[in-house]
């Protein structure tokens, strides 16, 4: 099959491979020490991507979003890219929604990271792996 | 100038969740590309947008290199009043941007 003449042996392929970054750490260094709960954030991308340089990415957390009670920051992490940070936005309650949409890279097959910071001090987060078929960053010019 | 394109309704009613969109042009270059001869490409990327609504403060991203070509942010705000939403991109080499849209209550 042409297909299989143009992909790389399962050796070399582990070799190109990206050293994953270590997600605790990074995740720490943002939002800083307080305990991340998982569940009300929602975070949407496609499970198989062809392009890694064009991901479309949504993050929707479950929030009144009132002055009491509302989404401040939501951070997104990529395990497996060159500098894992990817987005970081800073909400209040006059957003209204805390829905957020862009469109990332993605460098390797790996987990995204999604943490919500509340205004109630709590952190929530979401993860989710994603398959990557064309790597973004590695080309040359 | 770069080239923006932004999308706000041009009318809503007083207190609707109305979503915005917002587009510019921008390589985003990542600063990990190197040319064929090896020569590292250096980073060149926006790393701040900030969203205001007659003059408050309603959205801001901090952008890394993470960011696709072009960058593309949505996101939402209750329409509170008539006025004005500035948008202002801000980057690597001096790179600034602004664009507004008016919005009107009905």
């Amino acid at each position: 099959m042409a297909v299989a003449a143009v992909l790389p042996s399962t050796a070399a392929a582990q070799v190109t491979r990206t050293q994953p970054n270590n997600m605790p750490d990074v995740i720490r260094k943002r939002v800083g020490g307080a305990q991340i709960n998982r569940g009300r954030v929602k975070l949407g991308l496609p499970p198989l991507v062809e392009n890694g340089h064009l991901v479309p990415l949504t993050v929707s957390v479950e929030s009144p979003m009132t002055a009491a009670s509302h989404v401040k920051a939501i951070h997104v992490f990529a395990e497996r890219n060159p500098l894992p940070e990817v987005v970081s936005f800073y909400l209040g309650p006059r957003a209204g929604r805390a829905n957020v949409a862009t469109r990332i890279r993605l460098a390797d097959t790996q987990n995204v990271v999604a943490v919500a910071e509340l205004s109630d001090g709590s952190f929530w987060s979401d993860s989710m792996h994603v398959i990557v078929t064309l790597a973004a960053c590695l080309e040359e010019l | 100038m770069a080239t923006a394109r932004i999308e706000v309704p041009a009318t809503a009613q007083r207190g609707e969740i109305v979503t915005i969109r917002a587009m510019i042009a921008h390589a985003m270059e990542t600063g990990f590309r190197r040319t064929h001869l090896g020569v590292p490409v250096p980073r060149d990327i926006i790393t701040l947008f900030v969203c205001t609504y007659n003059g408050v403060e309603i959205c801001r991203a901090v952008l890394h290199p993470a960011i696709a070509a072009n960058p593309y942010l949505s996101f939402s705000t209750i329409a509170t009043e008539s006025g004005t939403l500035v948008f202002h991109w801000s980057g690597d080499n001096g790179f600034t941007a602004t664009e507004s849209a008016a919005i009107t209550i009905a």
